[in-house]
C-alpha cells in the first residue's frame, strides 16, 4: 500500500512536471507582484487603495493609522483627509468596521487580517489573487479564483478590473494507474471591461501589494539602512582585532 | 596617582583574602596554557560563549514584553516587532542566534570529531558537552513554541504526540507533558517558564562544568598530541601558550567575523528564507488548521527525517532517541589510538565523510514531506549514520595509521 502511495506521488510529481514544461496557456503560477518598498509614491497609492477597496472588511490590527502616515510622509491631516473615513483617532489600529459575526454569516467566514499576510503567503501570492478571479455560476459569489480556489471572497475589484471567464481545456493525464481527463486552465478572457485598463489595473495591484508587504514589516527598510552601518562598523572592528592578534601573536614561534 | 594605585592594590588583597577571584582569572585565563597549533575549527568554543551571551541578553529584553497567553502571545510578538524600541532588532538576534546557536555547535561537535577530542582523557568533556547539546535542542524546542504561530502549535502537537507512542504509559505522559488533552495554554505557560528559568540555569551550569572539565585535562588540538607531556623548566608545556593574550585576541577576531555573518543575516534576511522564521509561523496558532507540510526548524530535522524513515511510529522515535543518545558512547565506540584525523587512515575518513554527507542529507530530508523518493533516501541516509557509530568499533581496531609527531606542527606567520 506505502509503495503504491510513493509511486502514485512520484507519477502525479512528474504528471505536473511534465504540464508545467509543455507551457500551453498562461502560466499565471508565475506572475510575480515585482514591488519595491522603498517607493514611497507606490506605499501611499497603496494605502489609498487598500482603505478604499480592502479595508471594509480586512483589518490590519497591528497597524496605527499614525504609524502609516509616519512611515510614508503623510501628514496628519493627510492621513486624516485619505486614509480615515469612519471616525477614528490617528493612533488607532487600522480596524475594519464589519462584524465579524455578520461577516460570517454573510461569507461563510470572516475576512481574515492582513497585517502579516505578506509575510505568510508572499507578496506573489496575494499579487496573484488579486488577478485569477473568474465567472463561475456555481458559487454564491459568482467568481472562483485561480490563486485561492473555492475563495469565499468576492472580486471587490471587478469594477476595475472588469470580468473575466477563465477557459479550461480537459487534458489527459495519466494517475494512479490509469488515463483521467482533467481540467487545465489555458487562458483568461475578457467578458466586459472594467474601468482600468490591463496595465492600470496591474500597477493598482501591485501597489496593494507593496503597500502589505510594507505593514506586513513596517521596519524593513529603516533595519537594511541601518544593517549597512552596523556591517560596516564591525568590519572596521575586526580589522583592527586582527591587526592587534598579528602584533601579540609576533612573539609566538 | 601612586596613592590611587595603592589604595586599588590594597583594595584588591582584601577581596583575594576572601575570594578567589584573580585565582580564577590565573587558572582559567591568563596562566591556562592551551596549544599554539589550534585552527579555524577552534573558534566555535567561544563563539557558542558568545551566542550563549546574545541569547540570555535578548532573551531578558523579549521576556520583558512577551505574554505567555494562547491568546495574547502572538500579539505580544508582534507588539515587540512594531511598537517596542527597538524591539525588532531584539527579536531577531533571539531568533536568529537559536539558528547561529545550532550551527555554532554542530562546527564545534564535528571538530571533537575530526581530531578525536572526546578520546582519553576527555570523555567526561565530551559527555558534558552532549548534555549541553541536549539542553539545548529542549531549550530550542520550548522556544519555538512560545511565539504561538501555527507551526510553533503543530510542530508542538507532533513532538509531544511522538511520547504517546510509548506502550501503556503514553498517552498520559503526553498528557503530563502537555499539562492538557492537546497543547493549550497550560502547555504554553509551562513552556515558557522551562525556555526562561529552567533549562537556562542548566544551561549555563553544564557550560561551567564542561570548562572546568575541559581545563582539568588541557584542551586537544589539530595534531592530537598531549602538550602536557613535554614540559618547559618551569612546568609550562612547551607547545602552550597562556590562553590571555593569544587566544582572547584570536577568538576576538573569530567573533569579530562571525558577527559580520550573523548581523548580515540579522538585518538583511531575518527568516533565512523561511529557515530561520518559517511563513506558516507569521499566522496565529489555530487548532483547526493543519498546516500543509509540519517540520520543524531545520536543525532538528535530521532527527525528524530519521524518526520519518521508519514506518512505525514508536520505532521510529526510538530510533530518533538512540540516533542522539549514540554520540554519547563515542568516546568508547572508537577503538583507534590515534586522535586527530591528520594521522588516522582512510577508512575513518571515509566512515567519517559518509556520517557528514548523510547529517546534511538529512537535514535536507526531514525538511521535505515524507513522501516517494525522499523516505528511500532518508532510510539509506539513516543506515549510513548508524554504521558510522555501530561500526566504529570494527572498522577503527583495524585501521592503518600514521605516526604521530612528538610536538605539535606550527608554523608561524610572518
Amino acid at each position: 500500500m506505502r509503495m503504491r502511495r510513493a509511486a502514485f506521488v512520484l507519477l502525479t510529481l512528474m504528471a505536473s512536471a511534465a504540464v508545467a514544461s509543455e507551457g500551453g496557456g498562461e502560466s499565471w503560477q508565475k506572475w510575480v507582484a515585482d514591488t519595491d518598498i522603498t517607493s514611497t509614491a507606490s506605499l501611499q497609492r497603496g494605502a489609498r487603495n487598500f482603505v478604499n477597496y480592502c479595508l471594509g472588511c480586512h483589518s490590519l490590527q497591528y497597524v496605527r493609522f499614525s504609524q502609516v502616515g509616519e512611515d510614508l510622509g503623510l501628514t496628519e491631516e493627510q492621513v486624516k483627509a485619505n486614509l480615515m473615513f469612519t471616525g477614528e483617532r490617528p493612533q488607532d489600529y487600522m480596524l475594519s468596521t464589519m462584524p465579524p459575526a455578520d461577516a460570517e454569516r454573510w461569507f461563510g467566514r470572516a475576512p481574515p487580517d492582513l497585517s502579516l499576510v505578506a509575510r505568510a503567503k508572499g507578496g506573489d501570492h496575494v499579487y496573484r489573487f488579486l488577478k485569477t478571479f473568474y465567472l463561475d455560476e456555481s458559487k454564491p459569489t459568482g467568481v472562483n479564483n485561480l490563486a485561492l480556489e473555492n475563495a469565499a471572497m468576492p472580486h471587490v475589484l471587478a469594477d476595475l478590473q472588469g470580468v473575466q471567464k477563465a477557459v479550461f481545456v480537459l487534458e489527459k493525464q495519466h494517475e494512479g494507474g490509469q488515463d483521467k481527463m482533467l481540467r487545465r486552465f489555458d487562458h483568461f478572457e475578457q467578458v466586459s471591461p472594467g474601468r482600468l485598463s490591463e496595465e492600470e489595473y496591474n500597477a493598482f495591484v501591485k501597489d496593494i501589494v507593496n503597500f502589505l508587504d510594507y505593514v506586513s514589516e513596517p521596519v524593513r527598510v529603516e533595519r537594511e539602512s541601518l544593517g549597512i552601518w552596523v556591517i560596516l562598523f564591525l568590519l572596521v572592528f575586526t580589522g583592527f582585532a586582527w591587526a592587534l592578534k598579528k602584533e601579540i601573536w609576533k612573539d609566538v614561534h | 596617582m601612586a596613592a590611587n594605585g595603592g589604595r586599588f592594590a590594597a583594595l584588591s588583597r582584601w577581596f583575594d583574602e576572601r575570594f578567589p577571584g584573580h585565582k580564577l582569572i590565573r587558572e582559567h585565563v591568563s596562566e591556562y596554557y592551551a596549544p599554539k597549533n589550534f585552527n579555524f575549527w577552534y573558534y566555535f568554543g567561544s563563539l557558542a560563549l558568545v551566542v550563549l551571551v546574545i541569547q540570555i541578553v535578548s532573551g531578558i529584553f523579549l521576556a520583558m514584553s512577551y505574554t505567555p497567553s494562547d491568546t495574547e502571545a502572538f500579539q505580544s510578538i508582534e507588539y515587540i516587532m512594531r511598537e517596542v524600541e527597538w524591539g525588532w532588532l531584539i527579536r531577531y538576534l533571539h531568533s536568529t542566534g537559536a539558528s547561529a546557536f545550532f550551527v555554532v555547535i554542530y562546527l564545534h561537535m564535528f571538530r571533537a570529531l575530526l581530531y578525536g577530542s572526546y578520546k582519553y582523557p576527555r570523555e567526561l568533556v565530551w559527555i558534558i558537552g552532549m548534555l549541553i547539546y541536549v539542553a539545548l535542542m529542549a531549550e530550542g524546542f520550548f522556544g519555538y513554541v512560545l511565539p504561538w504561530g501555527n507551526m510553533s502549535y503543530w510542530g508542538a502537537q507532533v513532538i509531544v504526540s511522538l511520547f504517546s507512542a510509548i506502550p501503556g504509559i503514553g498517552d498520559g505522559l503526553a498528557e503530563w507533558i502537555r499539562g492538557d488533552y492537546s497543547i493549550s495554554d497550560i502547555t504554553l505557560n509551562r513552556f515558557f517558564a522551562l525556555h526562561v528559568v529552567a533549562v537556562p540555569l542548566l544551561l549555563v551550569f553544564l557550560v561551567v562544568a564542561h570548562i572546568l572539565a575541559l581545563h582539568e585535562v588541557g584542551s586537544n588540538n589539530p595534531d592530537g598530541v598531549e602538550i602536557k607531556e613535554r614540559k618547559n623548566p618551569d612546568g609550562t608545556p612547551l607547545d602552550g601558550i597562556p590562553f590571555h593574550p593569544y587566544y582572547t585576541y584570536k577568538d576576538l577576531v573569530g567573533t569579530g567575523v562571525f558577527l559580520i555573518l550573523f548581523c548580515g543575516i540579522v538585518f538583511f534576511e531575518p527568516t533565512f528564507g523561511g529557515l530561520f522564521l518559517e511563513h506558516p509561523n507569521f499566522e496565529p496558532a489555530n487548532p483547526l488548521n493543519t498546516p500543509e507540510h509540519i517540520a520543524p526548524v531545520w536543525y532538528f530535522t535530521p532527527y525528524y527525517a530519521i524518526l520519518r524513515a521508519v514506518p512505525d511510529k514508536l520505532a521510529g522515535a526510538l530510533l530518533m532517541g538512540f540516533a542522539i543518545l549514540v554520540f554519547f558512547f563515542l568516546p568508547w565506540l572508537d577503538r583507534c589510538k590515534v586522535k586527530s584525523i591528520r594521522y588516522r587512515g582512510w577508512v575513518y575518513k571515509a566512515f567519517l565523510t559518509a556520517f557528514a554527507v548523510s547529517f546534511l542529507a538529512l537535514m535536507y530530508l526531514g525538511l521535505q514531506p515524507a513522501q516517494g523518493i525522499y523516505v528511500t533516501f532518508a532510510r539509506i541516509f539513516t543506515v549510513i549514520y548508524f554504521a558510522f557509530f555501530l561500526l566504529m568499533p570494527i572498522y577503527t581496531r583495524y585501521e592503518k595509521t600514521k605516526t604521530v609527531p612528538d610536538r605539535v606542527t606550527f608554523h608561524a606567520h610572518a
